[in-house]
């Protein structure tokens, strides 16, 4: 990992990524905001799947009761963008504190069932409670944070107010991305590492098992928490929909269709998913059956996902080479 | 205090949704209790069954016992649908993670429900009643229809048939001891490999034969699949994952409670399922009749 570290490839990307919106097109703009914030939300999602070894059924949870709060804030409360969006991750940490404390107890399936237990619960409030959430109905016209100011400056001026939520959105994830390189690459990273490849002798040479759990799960909460807020934004509006349990495996698909062995692994897999989905829909209604073969391709052909099959073919090209 | 009639009323409409629930948790907590695979296309192979007998039926025409054949036939292609994906598919899949099984039976259900819509279309479709089962009967004052209490006699019926099969038979003790211990029960010469089809053929014919039963009351729709899959899934687990007579609990606690929630809390009473479910995980997470898992 460190020889390959030595080309920015975060830097490119960031870079390539704040070039979209100079393209001049709508739709390009809107894809690439849906695919930077799924992207957050599928790598948060990966702290547990893929470092802990936690599966997550009822990751949109998080994800969902971030877009509410931020939502809520702006809209309802009038509260500035610069609150609103911390808030989210804040709120949605403590609830995966909560609903954490009691699903790091179970384990393997019964730490699934648990998750997407709490979720449906979280659904079943956001669906009902019409005077806070709007219910089924959801929550439409959120605002889009103030970005007068860019407006104001040369070369990104000119662009619309969709285009420079995209430029705020790039930014954030981008930063999110970095903690979160940050927090797998630390030492509390490789006690994740060893959790997940054994959690018993992690638990014998000392590692409170647990507590770290609960901690990988709080972090993989707040982030899916801040992913929800710029989604609702983005999205102009917030809906039960975002939390129930086909969202939460939605985000499982991208994981793994990206590769779960991979930081950057699950943002891959929402670009493909995300721009996949864009171009199938335009040509048929039928897109859950597309989703579905490929899923199943995916999990008997490549069952370390998309990033995983290239590095295995880097890998053996590499190897031809030698030869 | 609301009177005694309409609570009556109340208590057999949750004892009639439960089962049916019943008819397809049962299914669903077989397959996990011996093949150790949370089976999410559960409900598709019961929305399956449904539209099967719908098709059947409409084949069958004027035939008096149009909807019984066409019952047992949906349950059939159901079960031996359920024993291809088995043998051609899942079967691959159990070595690998508990992520890769869960996340294979969800894509059969984006697959299958969109098959489902390309035969059947978007629309509402039903089945008629069978005519002996047409009228209503007034019970302690409440009129309850025919196909109600039949429903109500089938549901305990199927549960001690069933119970018969895994108590009293050979192959439902090798079915017990699967669920206890396959790596013994294969060194006991035991062919493993087969017993896990036909767990899983017998779950799959029990779905289908819940969707075929369910076509006369309810509408046949599309996402009747994840509507049910969640609420059978709930049911084992406060019943207990594997657990026969846990499902059973489950599902009656569950038609209850869901009716009487209704009473109480008349917008919350979705949530006051899954806060039950949430409880019994965080207590018992093996469900309230269910064993530990050993690890």
């Amino acid at each position: 990992m460190s020889a390959r570290a030595r080309v920015p490839w975060g830097l490119l990307g960031v870079l390539a990524a704040l070039s979209v919106p100079f393209l001049g097109s709508r739709y390009y703009t809107f894809v690439a905001t849906d695919v930077a914030i799924l992207a957050l939300f599928a790598v948060s999602l990966n702290l547990l799947l893929g470092y802990t070894g936690l599966v997550s059924f009822g990751h949109a949870a998080y994800f969902g009761v971030g877009a509410y709060t931020t939502g809520l804030l702006m809209k309802k409360a009038g509260v500035p963008f610069v609150l609103a969006f911390p808030a989210a991750g804040v709120l949605a940490g403590l609830l995966a504190l909560v609903f954490g404390f009691f699903c790091v107890r179970l384990t393997k399936i019964y730490f699934a069932m648990l998750t997407l237990a709490f979720a449906q619960i979280v659904w079943a409030i956001c669906f009902k409670w019409n005077d806070l959430t709007g219910g089924e109905q959801g929550m439409p016209e959120i605002p889009y944070p103030d970005l007068a100011w860019l407006e104001r400056l040369p070369l990104v001026g000119e662009l619309r107010t969709s285009d420079h939520f995209y430029l705020l959105t790039v930014v954030l994830v981008a930063l999110c991305f970095w903690l979160l390189r940050r927090v797998v690459g630390s030492p509390f990273g490789r006690i994740l590492t060893t959790i997940r490849e054994n959690p018993e002798r992690a638990e014998f040479i000392g590692v409170h098992v647990r507590r770290w759990e609960l901690l990988a799960f709080v972090l993989a909460g707040a982030f899916a928490g801040l992913a929800g807020g710029l989604f609702g934004i983005f999205n102009r509006g917030v809906f039960p929909d975002f939390i129930y349990w086909t969202k939460s495996s939605e985000v499982l698909i991208m994981a793994i269709l990206g590769g779960m062995g991979y930081f950057y692994g699950p943002a891959v897999g929402a670009l493909v998913l995300l721009v996949l989905n864009q171009q199938i829909t335009s040509y048929t209604e039928y897109w859950p059956f597309v989703l579905g073969s490929i899923l199943i391709v995916l999990l008997f052909a490549f069952p370390g996902g998309l990033v995983g099959a290239l590095d295995a073919g880097r890998r053996r090209l590499l190897r031809l080479g030698r030869a | 205090m609301p009177d005694p009639t309409f609570l009556f009323a109340q208590s057999l409409s949750g004892l009639t949704a439960a089962m049916f629930l019943f008819l397809i948790a049962s299914g669903l907590s077989l397959i996990f209790g011996v093949l150790g695979v949370l089976n999410f296309a559960h409900g598709s192979f019961y929305m399956l069954g449904a539209y099967v007998a719908y098709q059947l039926v409409q084949v069958l025409g004027r035939d008096p016992a149009a909807f019984w054949w066409a019952a047992l036939g949906a349950a059939c292609a159901i079960a031996v649908l359920g024993g291809l994906v088995e043998r051609l598919l899942l079967r691959h899949l159990y070595a690998k993670d508990v992520l890769y099984q869960l996340l294979f039976t969800y894509a059969l259900i984006l697959v299958l429900s969109d098959a489902a819509k390309v035969v059947w279309g978007t629309g509402q479709l039903s089945i008629a009643r069978p005519p002996e089962l047409a009228g209503a009967t007034r019970v302690l004052g409440t009129l309850v229809p025919h196909y109600e209490l039949f429903v109500l006699l089938l549901g305990p019926a199927i549960a001690l048939g069933f119970w018969l099969l895994l108590h009293r038979t050979r192959a439902g003790r090798f079915v017990r001891a699967a669920a206890l211990d396959r790596e013994m029960l294969g060194a006991l010469g035991v062919n493993v490999s087969r017993l896990y089809t036909s767990v899983f053929v017998l779950g799959s014919f029990l779905a289908g034969l819940g969707g075929a039963l369910i076509a006369p009351a309810k509408a046949i729709v599309p996402g009747m699949d994840v509507e049910i899959i969640v609420e059978a899934f709930i049911v084992v687990v406060i019943g207990g994952l594997g657990s026969f007579w846990g499902t059973f609990l489950g599902a009656v606690i569950y038609g209850q409670v869901l009716s009487f929630g209704i009473l109480i809390f008349p917008r919350f009473s979705i949530f006051s399922v899954f806060a039950l479910m949430a409880v019994v995980l965080i207590l018992r997470p093996w469900g309230l009749l269910g064993r530990p898992l050993k690890t």
